[in-house]
């Protein structure tokens, strides 16, 4: 069966399409998360040098991941935005943003709470936590930019383009392990080489990742349902809808 | 189950981790789910209003 998939760009068409998704995407995001957290925090074994404090990193590197992948994938939205004027992929590109933010924060918090009994520092000023503090500054001033003008359609143009140009950051966090002598230790992770750690310690870690994914896109669809009726409330099937809804 | 949540003296470490990131997530739908509320909300309204004729 061909489906036309262009059909889906546009809002009407996407709006309930995303209204169907979002309940499994949680419920994915619902049970991946509790056993990935049974396998990191229960099955997973001590780490002979760290003791049990490595187990932030079952939440750490996921969080570090997703906020990496989620402002590429927003780069893109914007600018796919700014090149074919799409409505929807602006929509997106706001709709994830949040989101982005969120585990950027949580990579730096839960980063510190590591960093403190391994390296004895909550903070140091490397490239690795220098560039990833970068980040979560361009996810922030990108939801402030298009905050900060009133013209709907100027506001996606300028935040889009800072969300094109910030996608420079992220090849430097992902590089800067390996370009800098950085405190921060280098991948244990790659396309290229076995990963240098435990098979269940691997697994819950990738559990966790997966679980990431599907709440981001569980949530980032939440998001963009609201940003599509508040953008288009003035069209006249926009309007339908809520009143549909709001009964 | 004390040892457990002793977390092999790194509790502090580990569960403000765990205990921050929930904190996070679970925050980050409840304003979603207000922000649809409201939108909602405001629709009802506005369709009240237009349904007594006191103007779109």
């Amino acid at each position: 069966m061909a489906v036309n998939w262009f059909k889906y760009s546009s809002p009407p068409a996407f709006y309930p399409l995303a209204g169907r998704l979002i309940p499994w995407f949680a419920a994915a995001a619902a049970v991946l998360a509790l056993i990935g957290i049974y396998v990191g925090l229960v099955v997973a074994p001590t780490d002979y040098q760290q003791g049990d404090s490595y187990r932030i990193i079952f939440i750490h590197v996921p969080a570090a991941w997703m906020s990496m992948f989620i402002y590429l994938v927003m780069a893109v939205y914007a600018g796919i935005g700014l090149i074919f004027n799409t409505r929807l992929s602006g929509y997106m590109a706001r709709a994830l943003a949040p989101t982005g933010a969120m585990f950027t924060f949580i990579a730096l918090w839960t980063g510190a709470l590591w960093g403190r009994p391994t390296w004895g520092a909550w903070w140091v000023w490397d490239a690795r936590l220098t560039s990833e503090l970068i980040l979560l500054f361009l996810y922030l001033g990108y939801i402030s930019l298009y905050a900060a003008i009133d013209d709907p359609r100027r506001a996606a143009r300028a935040s889009g383009l800072l969300a094109l140009i910030g996608a420079v950051n992220v090849p430097i966090i992902y590089f800067s392990v390996k370009w800098w002598n950085t405190l921060h230790q280098g991948a244990s992770i790659s396309l290229t080489k076995a990963p240098t750690m435990a098979a269940t310690m691997l697994t819950g870690m990738m559990i966790m990742a997966v679980a990431a994914w599907c709440y981001t896109i569980a949530v980032a669809l939440m998001r963009v349902r609201c940003e599509i009726l508040e953008r288009e409330v003035h069209s006249e099937w926009a309007a339908e809808q809520l009143a549909r809804e709001a009964r | 189950m004390a040892e457990f949540f002793a977390m092999g003296g790194y509790a502090f470490y580990v569960w403000g981790s765990f205990g921050v990131t929930v904190l996070a997530l679970v925050v980050e739908v409840l304003l979603l789910r207000r922000r649809r509320r409201t939108l909602l909300r405001r629709a009802s309204r506005m369709s009240r209003k237009v349904s007594m004729g006191v103007g779109a």
